[in-house]
């Protein structure tokens, strides 16, 4: 079975961002940038694959700048087994263009199943993968908790609103994975070194900007300060008044 | 609960690391947070070494991790092997202890002064943490003086081997052991240069190891006095090159080494803890943090961390050229592990009442940080051994 993981650059989450100057952009001096975190289920998903079949390769695809190598070596550190950078020094906020540069790069690759993160953490549009499904013309599952595999075909499961919902796949396809699919394994120190020598494709690639223009970006507003009703027992009253009244939530 | 932690780097000298080290360092740190600090209060409070974690540490490949990968070690470089140590110690001196017993004390001579067939044999169980390892140089009676030690290894009567006899004292992960590196007189008593080290099986008739106890310091390793009557070993106990005292000294270098990036990470935990500290806890109305009294404390530790980081990265970058000398090793380990007991200990006056529970990390870590004062080359051996570098004089006896 061959797989491709699709992984993207992302500011790691405990990181404090900034606007930059131009009021558009994220300052990214001093920004620690991680694999995108729902990325790492789709790429430990398909190593477990591989290790329980006993064959077949993992292949890792990132659009991003050149740093992003950085971020395709994790992934290998972690047991990927080659790497492909659609090197952009501009990523277009328009998830389509990023999409159509991938399924470019992965048409002909000769997939069984193409994995994507449900969702970047950065821009959350929760949209490259599904797009891609539909540039090639794949069946596509996001979102999935839980994955089986038969011969030529899958049962993906997803969590809905009060429930989970069974989806049938024949293979290839396009799976965007969730949080509980799996617990996602960490670097060993002897795969690190070993990704140095392992095989990392990097091709220049030049985006068009798409119809999408990010105008402003603006950090959340203040939260206003809570309101303190009273102390003790004397104050429930007045309490559940406000949150009957006010807070409307009783 | 208090925020993930995220290093300390003032001076940008993740900068001057390289994109693996950098990937080694992420890696334990991630280790330490999910695996080692949910648990090492209580592991602590309760005297136990965490042994369940041996497993996952071989499989990050945190034993003898600068080896060669011929032997099943990870390969990395002198930084990133103290990299690892600064992340096990940010967690507890006691854990990087274990690993630093494991690599440098036994791993380390195994590689250097064993043969072919040893090394095949030991290395590659011991970075899997099959078999592990414990290092027993200094005696009752012989802690600085090591060349005066009363152990020996006497040729066993009417056969091939070594016969030794003697007691072995603070000696990590001696209970835990299947394998003791042993430091034994060959010859007359007042001849260090007969020293040489043999590698006994710790089921070996005759060898036991008892846990010292009574500890208020590394209370999360294993530290045990280890007797040796008449145990008899074959003839390839013997590691064939380890050659006078300079053979174990060499070692303890090769775990000074770590030890000096390992104190690094405990006054970075201990700064980050009293930073967060400061800044959550309110007092005459405002952070603790925006009195000067406090701010004096966290730029102090802040200064002193920085400084000692930069130490260690040069260090190891010079021990990768082949050219850090012991000497350059004793300052380090002399320097830092200081610097770290000082801030750990303002750290813990910061916390005020809060700072002597388990709960928080800096009170441990003080705990911690006067054994590794004392361990492995004391401070004032440290000073003794700088001042007759730099003045010709020798001022130990």
């Amino acid at each position: 079975m061959k797989i491709a993981v699709c992984i993207k650059r992302v500011p790691d989450s405990e990181t404090r961002v900034k606007i930059a100057a131009d009021g558009k952009t994220l300052d990214e001096a001093g920004v620690k940038f991680i694999v995108n975190p729902y990325d790492e289920f789709a790429l430990e998903e398909a190593l477990r694959r591989k290790e329980q079949a006993g064959s077949g390769e993992v292949v890792v695809v990132s659009l991003g700048p050149a740093a992003a190598q950085e971020t395709i070596r994790a992934a290998l550190a972690i047991g990927a087994d080659s790497g492909v950078l659609l090197q952009a020094d501009r990523v277009p906020a328009d998830g389509l263009e990023v999409a159509r540069a991938l399924a470019a790069e992965l048409k002909d690759g000769g997939f069984d199943l193409i994995l994507f993160g449900k969702v970047a953490i950065d821009d959350s549009n929760h949209q490259v993968g599904p797009m891609v499904a539909e540039l090639l013309g794949l069946p596509c599952v996001t979102a999935i908790t839980h994955l089986e595999l038969g011969a030529g075909q899958g049962t993906a499961e997803r969590e809905v609103e009060g429930g989970i919902e069974v989806v049938e796949f024949p293979f290839p396809a396009v799976l965007t994975t969730d949080k509980g699919l799996n617990e996602p394994r960490l670097p060993s120190l002897k795969g690190i070194m070993a990704a140095k020598k392992k095989p990392l494709a990097v091709k220049p690639i030049t985006l068009p900007a798409g119809s999408i223009e990010v105008l402003a970006m603006l950090p959340p507003p203040d939260r206003k300060a809570g309101k303190i009703v009273g102390e003790g027992g004397a104050a429930v009253p007045e309490l559940v008044r406000l949150l009957r009244e006010e807070a409307k939530v009783l | 609960m208090a925020p993930k932690f995220q290093g300390v780097d003032f001076y940008e000298v993740d900068g001057l690391l390289s994109e693996d080290e950098r990937a080694v360092r992420d890696t334990v740190r991630a280790w330490v947070d999910d695996n080692l600090i949910p648990i090492i209060g209580t592991q602590y409070s309760a005297g136990r070494f965490p042994k369940q974690l041996i497993p996952a540490m071989a499989e990050l490949g945190l034993f003898g991790a600068n080896l060669p990968e011929t032997y099943g070690c990870a390969g990395l470089n002198n930084v990133a092997y103290g990299l690892i140590m600064q992340e096990l110690e940010r967690g507890d001196s006691g854990v990087r202890s274990f690993a630093s017993v494991q690599g440098a004390l036994v791993m380390f001579p195994i590689h250097e002064f064993g043969s072919e067939d040893q090394k095949r044999r030991w290395l590659p169980q011991m970075a899997s943490g099959q078999v592990i390892g414990c290092f027993g140089l200094t005696e009752p009676d012989y802690g600085s003086n090591p060349a005066g030690l009363i152990t020996t290894a006497k040729p066993a009567p009417g056969g091939e081997g070594w016969v030794l006899n003697g007691t072995k004292m603070w000696i990590t992960n001696g209970s835990t052991a299947q394998i003791a590196i042993v430091w034994a007189k060959t010859g007359a008593l007042d001849d260090p240069g007969s020293i040489r080290g043999f590698l006994v099986p710790t089921d070996a008739k005759g060898f036991t190891a008892k846990d010292q106890t009574g500890k208020l310091s590394l209370r999360a390793s294993d530290t045990s006095e280890l007797v040796l009557e008449d145990v008899r070993v074959s003839k390839d106990a013997l590691l064939p090159k380890s050659e006078g005292l300079k053979s174990p000294l060499s070692c303890l270098t090769a775990a000074r080494y770590g030890i000096a990036w390992g104190a690094v990470g405990a006054a970075m935990a201990c700064y980050d803890e009293a930073l967060q500290y400061a800044k959550a806890r309110v007092m005459f109305g405002k952070p603790i943090a925006g009195f000067q009294l406090q701010q004096a404390r966290l730029v102090e530790m802040l200064s002193e961390i920085t400084k000692a980081q930069l130490l260690c990265l040069q260090l190891g970058r010079l021990k990768d050229q082949g050219q850090a000398t012991p000497q350059q090793v004793s300052l380090a380990k002399r320097n830092n592990v200081s610097m770290a007991t000082d801030v750990a200990r303002e750290a813990r006056r910061l916390l005020g009442a809060n700072g002597i529970l388990a709960e928080y990390q800096a009170m441990r870590h003080l705990a911690n940080l006067e054994s590794v004062y004392t361990y492995e080359g004391t401070h004032d051996v440290h000073t003794l051994i700088l001042g007759q570098e730099i003045t010709g004089l020798n001022a130990f006896a």
